[in-house]
This record gives C-alpha cells, structure tokens and sequence, in this order.
C-alpha cells in the first residue's frame, strides 16, 4: 500500500465477490476485489462500462439489489466487519457511518417533501437531536454546501432547485449525519458540464474539512487526476491496477491502465468515450480464462491465457499483469492465434 | 393556482350544461309530457291550454333555460307515477344511497390501500400473490352475483346478518334517516357496503400495489435507504405518499361510481335508495324523475371531480407552485 496507512484503514475490502444467480448460471460481477481506504482519502475508481464499479459500491453500502448479493470476501469498517450485518444493524450504519451519492443526483430526492424535512428526518435518524436543534443543523449544512438563503429555501421543495442546487443538497444530505466515508457513485455524470467542476470542488473540499473518506466512482480521469490520492482501475469486475494517482496517471503499469490514460487528450474526458484500445470489455458471461484482458493486450504471453493474474507490486503501483511477476507473460503467441 | 380553480369551475358547469341538455331531452321529447299528465278522454283544446300554461310551446332554448333554473333550485316537477315532487321524493330516499355509498367507499379504501402496500412491498409472499389472485375474482364476479352470494351464505345460510332492507333508521335534524344509530341498521349496512365495495376495493389493492411497485424502485427510495431511513419511514412516508396521487384519482372516480352502481346493490338488497328509485321510474317511464337522477348523479361527479383537484395541490407541492405542471423542470 502506499499512501497514508500508518494506522488502521477506515475502509478494508477483501477478495469482495458480488454473483447474481441467473437462470443461466451465475453470473460472477465482481471477482476477488481488495482494496483499503485510509481515514480522509479519496479513492477514484475507474473502468469502462459494466466493470462492477457501482456493484462494488453498492456492496459496501449493504445496498445490493437482489438477486445480487455478496458471494464472499468481507468488508470491514473502521475493524468492524460489516458485509454479513443483519438488515436493521447495516440501516443504522447507513448515513450515520457511510453516507452515499448516486448517479442521478436531480432524481435522488423525493417531490414531495420539503429539502429542509428530508434533512431533518436524516439528522434525526441517527443523531439525538430535537426537531429544532436538527433545523438549525440543517440549515447550517445548506449554508456549507453553498445555497443561498439557507434560512428560507430550507422550506422548499426538489423542484424549485435547479440541478446544481439540487445536487449540493444531496451532498447535504449524504454528509448531515457525519459520515466517515461517502461512496459518490458517477455523482456529476447527470449535471450539465459547466457546474461538474464545481460540485466536485465542494465535495472535495467538505470531505477534507469533516475528514471525510471518498470513495470516488467517474468516468472522468480529468476528474480523478484533480480529485483523487488514489486511484483503482476496474476491469472486467476486477481490479486492474491500484496506487497513487499520479502514478497511475503518469507511469501506468497494467498495458489496460497504460491504454487508459494514453488517451486523455485533455481533462474532462470519459474513459467510455476513449477508443484508444481496441475491441470491448467482455460480458460476464464470456470472460475468457487466464488474464481477463488478454484479448485486448498486445502484450500478452502463453502464459495470459491460462494462468489469472492477480495484484502484485509494480513499480509504485500494484497490477494484475503478468508483464510484472518474475516468470513473465509466457512464450510468445504466434501470429495465427492472434485475432486480428 | 386560482387560475386553475377556476378554469375547472368553469369545465364543471359547461358538464353540468351537457348533463342538463341530456335530461330536458329525455324530459322534454321521450313521450309527451301532457298524455302522462291528463286522462285519455282530455278534450284538444284543454290539453292546448295546459301545453300553453306549462310553456312548452315556447322556442326549445327558452325551454331549457327555463328546466336548467328549475333544476338549480330542485324542482323537477311531479312524478308520472306517484304525483309527488320528484325533488322531494329524490331527497328522501338520498340518504340511503349516500349512506351506503360511504361505508362501501371506507372498505374499499380501508382494507383496499393496506392490502395493496402490503403486496407491493412484498410480492413475492405467498399471502401477496394469493391476495392478487383473490383479486380477481373481485374484479371479475359481477356484482350481483357477490350479492346475492353473500346473501346466501350470511342471510341465508348462517342468518347472521339481514338480506333486504335498511333495518332500523334513525331521523337526524328530521329528515335524514340514518342507519349509524341503530345496531341492527348498522348490520343491514353490512352486506350490502361489502358488495357494493368490493370492486373498488380489488380496484384500489392492484393500483396501490403497482404503484407502489414502481415507487420503491425509484432513486429517491434507493438514496432514503441510504441515507439509513428506518423501513417504516421509507415505506408510510416516502413510498405511500408517492402512490397518493393516483390512489386519490381512482378513489375520487370510484366514489361517483360507487352511487351510480348502488344501482345494482340497491335492487339486490332492496335497498331503499335513488337508485331503486331509479329502477323504478324506468319500470315506469317516470321521465321526471329519470331526468332528476341523472342530473343528481352528474353533479355528484362534477363535485367529486372539483374535490380530487384540490386534493393534488394538498398533496404535490410541484402543483401548487404558482404555473402548476409547466414549472416542474425548475428555474
Ligand atoms: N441485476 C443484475 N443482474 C445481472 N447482472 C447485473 C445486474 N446488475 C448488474 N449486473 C452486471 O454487473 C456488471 C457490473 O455492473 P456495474 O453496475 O457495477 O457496472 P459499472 O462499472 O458501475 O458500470 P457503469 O459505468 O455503466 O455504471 C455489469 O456487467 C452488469 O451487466
Ligand atoms: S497479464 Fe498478459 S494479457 Fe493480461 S494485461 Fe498483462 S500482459 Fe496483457
Ligand atoms: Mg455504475
């Protein structure tokens, strides 16, 4: 590991598997993932399309929808194992411990009560508050998150917000209770792009002040570049490479991670826009065996194709590469095996 | 928002015209009013005088300003049948119908919206998909057959409960017969309201249950359970209120379906009632009172209609907001 982890990680996941059974089989999303996150860090998380990234976040939350559900592995928080909770013990962890923001932040809030009512019924929720010492401490939320007039729009309603607006409450809402972790799931990718910058600033900037760990899901390296410590690449429901974000930006070492960032133009680019490397991640149903990437790689060895890699130190950064274990990738694969 | 008001006023009264229009027509052209009102050995000249004196030779229009004023103060003539008021004979026999119309609307709305959250919160329990199936039937058995099965089981059969008739009625303020005071009104009410409401009762679980289906997978209930709402506040708070909307169209159209179809329960049970009434005059080609029933009946509609409006600015704060729907995208 390399940033901050002089003491205990706040967040730890081990060899996190998510299945869904299906009337075909089960179907495995997320294979064997580990990963820590250190008290006030932000995690980026990357990866195309369909990589589990969401699932991975949803899992921590205890919030998987059924019939997905976590087939192994634990998650400990703060050393307390929480992925096999009974139901009521995970709710109270849930705002009160781990706060979340998902996708759609302008459908995340219900219509038809007030902001000011969502904020306090959450505060109360966890904290022994009174109904007007909550007000205030929603009030003092709104002002934090930058709406003005905190004191009167307290009383309003979803739709008299604009999406900006709106998604401040959200982050509001997800930090009242004073979580230690957020899980931000693609928490801009609904915003139009001009105010992206600007609410992903304010999430950064609450988070340090409150000492707050993010666990960062985006599309947008530019994103990750500025916002993140670290960094995962998710491939495929495994992670591809981890480490220091300025590492992984600068000196990838997975050949998928090097593709990657190979291909950011500029900031504020998606990574599912990015053609840089050929074909498409596999579905789940067709990952073939050894290194899950191996189609994809221009690298890759006999060895790619039977044997799975798993994270091993690379440089700064840890990769599930063959490119880096002592035994190399393999003999080389002749030319008429290689799909053009 | 007022002007909203406003402009459903007005829609209501252009309803109420059309209503009206129905019922001069029938009044005015089904028969002629004079062969039902004078012997059949009436001279010509006196039934000339009579048309006269009644206006029905004036121009149609006038005629039917002058039936639609009569109408608002409740006069709609005397009765072919019995020669009574119709108005007063409508109001007489309207607090059994409403009477009945309420208690079948508190159980449909009572046991249907509860049965409905229940399996939409959980459909998959076996007692969730045996109440869909239960449903059904519900929807499916018309209603006289639920009748007059129910009168045979606890009418006839097990003589719990009585199979016709209002039981014992009280009078309120002298001319509201009521069936609330009494215990054995009160189980007159009983089969009846259940038949009565057992359509809209099936009606009201699957809406509820659908909605509510739909409700719980929306984004707002995901973040409410992560923001670590307890279950209860989720599923009474943020879900059923979501479904309310909906569940007030339906009931508030249900309500002015129930007192047209009391029609049917009416005739099954005896009940003495306007619909009975209406049955009646139909037996009887008792124009009159058919035109005051379904007058009645059509502003029953337009005022459960007015009411169910107003209800959504109570429950939609994005309605009340000055523009109504046109502001919803936010500014
Ligand atoms: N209910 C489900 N049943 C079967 N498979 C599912 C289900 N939900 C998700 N998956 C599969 O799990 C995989 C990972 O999904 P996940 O939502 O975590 O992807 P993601 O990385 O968040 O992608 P995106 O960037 O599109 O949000 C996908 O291949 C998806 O098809
Ligand atoms: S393990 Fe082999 S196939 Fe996989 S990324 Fe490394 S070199 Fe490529
Ligand atoms: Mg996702």
């Amino acid at each position: 590991m390399a940033a901050a982890s002089n003491n205990q990680p706040l967040l730890e996941v081990r060899n996190l598997r998510v299945e869904f059974p299906t009337r075909r089989g089960t179907l495995l999303a997320v294979d064997d993932v580990s990963f820590d996150i250190a008290p006030g860090e932000v995690l980026g998380v990357v990866g195309e399309s369909g990589a589990g990234k969401s699932l991975t976040g949803n899992a921590i939350i205890g919030l998987l929808e059924p019939p997905g559900r976590v087939a192994g592995g634990e998650i400990r928080l703060e050393g307390r194992r929480i992925d096999n909770l009974p139901y009521e013990e995970m709710r109270k962890i849930r705002g009160a411990r781990i706060g979340a923001i998902f996708q759609d932040p302008l459908t995340s809030l219900n219509p038809l009560y007030s902001v000011g009512r969502q904020l306090i019924e959450t505060i109360q929720t966890h904290m022994p508050l009174s109904a007007s010492q909550a007000k205030a401490r929603a009030i003092e939320l709104l002002k934090e998150v930058g709406i003005p007039g905190a004191e009167m729009r307290i009383d309003h309603y979803p739709h008299q917000f604009s999406g900006g607006m709106r998604q401040r409450v959200v982050i509001a809402l997800a930090l009242c209770a004073g979580p230690r972790l957020i899980v931000a799931d693609e928490p801009t990718t609904a915003l139009d792009v001009s105010i992206q910058a600007q609410i992903i600033a304010l999430l950064k900037r609450l988070c340090r002040e409150h000492g707050t760990a993010v666990m960062l899901v985006t599309h947008d390296m530019g994103v990750i570049a500025e916002t993140a410590d670290r960094v995962a690449v998710m491939y495929a429901g495994r992670v591809a490479e981890i480490g220091p974000v300025r590492e992984v930006v600068k000196h990838a070492k997975h050949p998928y991670t090097k593709g990657l960032m190979g291909s950011i133009p500029s900031l504020g680019v998606r990574t599912d826009r990015l053609t840089q490397i050929d074909g498409a991640m596999p579905r789940l149903t067709e990952i073939p065996p050894g290194c899950a990437f191996n189609p994809r790689c221009t690298f890759k060895g006999q060895r790619c194709l039977v044997e799975r890699p798993n994270l091993m130190p690379a440089g700064a950064t840890r990769a599930a590469c063959w490119l880096h274990d002592s035994g190399g990738v393999g003999a080389p694969i002749l030319k008429e095996t290689v799909d053009a | 928002m007022l002007a909203f008001i406003l402009r459903r006023l007005l829609q209501s009264i252009a309803v109420l015209l059309t209503v009206g229009l129905v019922s001069f027509s029938l009044f005015r052209y089904v028969g002629d009013p004079i062969n039902s009102m004078v012997g059949q050995d009436t001279p010509a000249s006196e039934r000339e005088a009579l048309r006269e004196r009644l206006g029905l030779n004036d121009a149609a229009p006038i005629q039917f300003l002058r039936f639609i004023g009569n109408a608002a103060q409740g006069k709609f003539g005397l009765s072919y049948r019995t020669s009574e008021p119709v108005g007063r004979m409508i109001l007489e026999r309207l607090p059994a119908t409403l009477e009945l119309s309420f208690c079948a609307a508190v159980f449909a709305l009572f046991v249907g919206v509860p049965m409905g959250v229940y399996t939409g919160l959980y459909p998959k329990h076996w007692s969730s998909r045996l109440m869909q199936a239960v449903s059904l039937i519900g929807i499916s058995l018309p209603t006289f057959v639920i009748g007059i099965l129910l009168i045979l089981v606890f009418a006839v059969w097990l003589h719990w409960l009585p199979s016709f008739g209002r039981g014992e009625t009280v009078m309120l303020f002298g001319w509201w017969p009521t069936n609330f005071l009494t215990i054995k009104g009160l189980q007159a009410l009983i089969l009846p309201s259940i038949t009565l409401g057992l359509f809209q009762l099936t009606l009201l679980m699957r809406l509820v249950r659908s909605e509510m289906l739909e409700v719980m997978r929306t984004d707002y209930i995901k973040f409410a359970r992560a923001r670590g709402l307890t279950n209860r506040a989720i599923n009474f708070g943020h879900a059923l209120k979501n479904t309310l909307v909906p569940v007030i169209t339906v009931t508030g159209l249900q309500l002015g379906a129930l007192i047209a179809f009391a029609i049917v329960t009416e005739t099954v049970f005896a009940w003495p009632g306007v619909g009975q009434l209406f049955i009646q005059s139909v037996q009887f080609s008792d124009i009159p009172v058919m035109a005051a029933y379904l007058m009645l009946i059509g502003l029953l509609f337009v005022l459960i209609n007015l009411t169910v409006d107003l209800l959504y600015f109570v429950v939609d704060p994005r309605l009340r907001s000055q523009g109504g729907a046109a502001r919803v995208a936010g500014h």
